[in-house]
């Protein structure tokens, strides 16, 4: 009967090995930009493109860049939470308008509600480039200092934002 | 409307499914006809449901609905039809309906075919199939419902992803859920054998075709997508040993392993609790191999969306599954007995010991697919497992299970001798060894490896020859007439061991021979690749249905003569935003010239990538020829007759055990 056994005993083995490793994140590669200066910019306001904004406009506040465009559809599940957000004042939030039109973001805006600050426009991706964007939406936590300390690829879950990022927000509205 | 049709037709489905899983399995153990007699109709009902399911979405993709966030999600208003049409299994969601379409089709066919077997038999197998489908239904209404509304509407869908707007994309992952999925069936026969206690002679020769037609649709979908990553990925490799790759591989070595098991176990009766262990094997892999696409624990190039929530569920429904049927192996299997009796050199033998290589590639395969998440889970760092450890633990293995391939069939059952088998195949020997080191030497410089690829490669041919001329052989006669009365099963063996050995061809002399030229090319360069010369005569800009592309025109020729003009294609996707590579090939019988196009440098130049792949082809074409080896083994006229005169059937086949 013990040999007839192995088998399972095996299985159990690489049953629990798979059952922790859902617990793990294979994507959680340490991103080359946490932790460094992030890219600076200047571009075009969405609202008002004659006037400019860039990072130095933020400088010594805790913020956040989230990366969205009106032809993403994932942009709208994250959508909701951002919103609440900025009507709690909780972090100011700007959005980089990636690769979209002008008058599609806007009326994408209208219709969802806006939760940024300030919304620029990166109509080449250019700027979505300096920062390593592969798909939308990103979003990064940028500090006092302008430097990145978090990026989150994807829509921002609840969870994700309640475990991970508020608690490095508020640590980093302290200091 | 359309979409909640289909939504409708799972939610009935799986509830049929839950009687079909349920009342056949307790009808069996309490010897009700009744409850058994469900199992027919159940699965038929189960299929058509499902299939309404799947006829739904596809044409709310094929009509661009894009209030199904399935659909907004996966396709788009530029995308043409056939794509459209394929899209309906591009999404995640869309490939889980696929599989439970294809579980349930293969159990609809059980249904059908099963009239000689016993009702206890059919009502198991039947029931088993059930309580998969009830998994797999459940697994989509509650994580991965395709039908999901989107709300207000999406004015236009993100599109398929380009990578797979692709004709061999269309047609690949059905072919391989098929195999995947008719891997259930030789489980559920398992399963219902140890249900029922009789694990006989009888039990082997009915799951034998069903094994064998899972494993031929395995053959044909690895090797779709083998040869979609060669001329779709831009980098002229046909095996990335990903992940993705491995989940599809394992299943299919497990399932060549059970195929020869089952063989043994039918003519001699011996190693059932061990082709009872493969089946079950099988299909777990398969169920693994959805698990590690579907839940992201490990990194691929195959970048699915994943979701930890739909890990979790397939994780449990893996561990009922496979920890189930094994508790159920460890009582049953010991009062098993051992069967047939066989000396240390026989065709049982011969067969037992390519089973255990073919098991112990599976399980190095496993190890290193597995291995990065060990070490990560171990928290002792983050690591990938590449192609370097993969190729020297496997092609190890496999080579004393091919010499073995070429002995096998050539020995007696019971009892075979060395001395004997030696002579007989003494000139098989010596034309491997003669044409292993002749074949390098001709094409050029010889070296040990190349020649020991060939060696396999000859040695197989050579013995499957052997083999044919004894069968011929009346007294020192050849009798040629003979070569129609052999069997078709015996036929099928040849074509798929031959396979084999076209399949070593085309990869040892691709591995030898191929020359791979990265080259920056102006408008008028020439490069010299593999005899012919390429012509580079620039780019213009096309248009497709849904990108634009920049189309390169090589002009190839030989000894200054034109010969044919290549097109390789630098697309780009709008909706996606992404950039993609087609290869241009020019394919033949001897060998593939691949151009690709890099990235522009400069004003009118271009990277280019030109490829000569000498005998590539040979590798697809030694997948189809295995493939279609098992085909012609399901035509044997055994199974004909049993289709024919199935009542003719003995009631009682002997086991002798």
């Amino acid at each position: 009967m013990t040999k007839f056994l192995l088998p399972l005993g095996g299985f159990i083995a690489i049953f629990a090995f798979l059952f922790i490793g859902l617990g793990l994140n294979p994507r959680e590669v340490p991103s080359p930009f946490i932790g460094k200066a992030a890219p600076t910019f200047e571009l075009g306001n969405l609202h008002r493109p004659d006037s400019r904004f860039g990072t130095q406009d933020m400088a010594g506040k805790v913020w956040l860049l989230n990366v969205w465009a009106s032809w993403c559809v994932a942009c709208r599940d994250e959508h909701p939470l951002l919103v609440d957000l900025a009507k709690q004042d909780t972090i100011p939030i700007v959005g980089l308008n990636y690769k979209d039109k002008q008058d599609q973001a806007l009326a994408w805006l209208k219709q969802f509600g806006n939760p940024y600050r300030v919304a620029v426009m990166d109509a080449d991706g250019r700027i979505g480039i300096d920062f390593g964007v592969y798909g939308v939406p990103e979003t990064f936590l940028i500090d006092k200092k302008g430097i990145i300390r978090f990026k989150h690829i994807g829509p921002i879950t609840k969870k994700a934002w309640e475990e991970k990022m508020l608690p490095l927000v508020r640590e980093l509205q302290k200091s | 409307m359309i979409p909640e049709i289909g939504q409708f037709a799972l939610i009935l489905a799986l509830l049929l499914s839950i009687v079909q899983g349920v009342l056949p399995l307790a009808g069996a153990a309490r010897g009700n006809p009744v409850w058994m007699g469900v199992a027919r109709p159940a699965s038929r009902g189960q299929f058509l449901f499902v299939a309404l399911a799947f006829g739904c979405l596809a044409y709310s993709f094929v009509t661009n609905d894009f209030s199904v966030l399935n659909v907004a999600n996966n396709s788009n208003s530029g995308l043409p039809v056939p794509y459209r049409f394929a899209a309906t299994w591009g999404s995640h969601e869309g490939s889980m309906l696929l599989w439970v379409f294809m579980l349930t089709g293969w159990s609809a066919a059980v249904s059908i075919a099963s009239r000689s077997l016993p009702e206890e038999m059919v009502a198991r197998v039947l029931g088993v199939m059930g309580l998969i489908g009830t998994g797999f239904l459940l697994f989509m209404l509650l994580t991965s419902n395709p039908f999901d509304r989107l709300f207000p509407a999406a004015q236009d869908g993100r599109d398929m992803n380009p990578l797979l707007q692709d004709p061999g994309m269309v047609i690949h992952p059905p072919m391989l859920y098929m195999g995947y999925v008719g891997f259930s069936v030789a489980f559920s026969f398992a399963i219902a054998a140890l249900l029922g206690g009789k694990l006989d002679s009888t039990w082997a020769r009915w799951s034998r075709p069903w094994t064998t037609l899972a494993w031929c649709f395995l053959t044909i979908g690895i090797m779709l997508g083998s040869w979609w990553a060669y001329y779709e990925l831009g980098w002229g490799g046909w095996w990335f040993w990903d992940p993705v790759e491995n989940a599809s591989f394992m299943p299919w070595i497990v399932g060549t392993a059970l195929i020869h098991s089952l063989a043994v176990t039918e003519r001699r009766g011996a190693f059932k609790s061990w082709t009872v262990l493969l089946a079950i094997t099988a299909f777990s892999l398969s169920l693994l191999g959805t698990f590690l696409v579907r839940s992201g624990v490990l990194t691929s190039v195959h970048a699915f969306a994943t979701d930890p929530k739909r890990g979790v569920f397939i994780l449990i429904f893996l561990a009922i599954v496979t920890g189930g049927s094994l508790v159920l192996f460890a009582v049953r299997a010991p009062k098993v007995g051992l069967g047939g009796k066989f000396e240390i050199v026989s065709r049982e033998s011969l067969l037992l010991g390519n089973n255990v290589l073919l098991a112990a590639a599976c399980g190095s395969v496993l190890l290193g697919t597995l291995y990065p998440l060990f070490l990560d889970a171990l928290q002792l760092g983050k690591i990938s497992v590449g192609p370097p450890y993969f190729d020297s633990v496997f092609a190890p293995l496999m080579a004393p299970a091919i010499f073995l391939m070429g002995v096998g069939p050539l020995a007696r059952w019971k009892e075979a001798r060395i001395p004997d088998l030696a002579m007989r195949l003494r000139w098989a020997a010596v034309i491997a060894v003669v044409s292993a080191i002749l074949v390098p030497l001709i094409a050029g410089e010889w070296t040990l490896m190349k020649s020991f690829g060939y060696l396999l490669a000859f040695w197989v041919f050579a013995a499957s020859l052997t083999s044919i001329r004894e069968r011929l052989l009346v007294g020192t006669q050849l009798e040629w007439s003979r070569l129609g009365q052999l069997p078709r099963g015996y036929w099928g063996m040849i074509a798929a061991h031959v396979g084999i050995g076209v399949f070593i061809i085309g990869v040892t002399t691709v591995k030898s021979y191929e020359v791979e030229r990265d080259v920056r090319m102006d408008i008028g360069d020439t490069v010299a690749v593999g005899g012919y010369d390429l012509k580079f005569e620039g780019t213009e800009e096309v248009a497709g249905p849904n990108y634009s592309a920049a189309r390169g025109t090589v002009v190839v020729s030989r000894n200054g003569k034109a010969v044919r003009t290549l097109h390789p294609e630098k697309r780009f996707y709008p909706v996606q935003q992404s950039t993609m590579t087609e290869a241009a090939i020019d394919s033949g019988l001897f060998g593939d010239l691949y151009v690709s196009l890099g990235e522009p440098v400069g004003d009118r130049a271009w990277s280019v990538r030109v490829y000569s792949k000498p005998f590539i082809t040979w590798i697809w074409g030694g997948c189809v020829l295995m493939a279609l080896g098992g085909f012609l083994a399901l035509t044997d006229r055994r199974y004909r007759a049993s289709l024919a005169q199935r009542s003719a059937l003995p009631a009682h086949a002997a086991s002798p055990s």
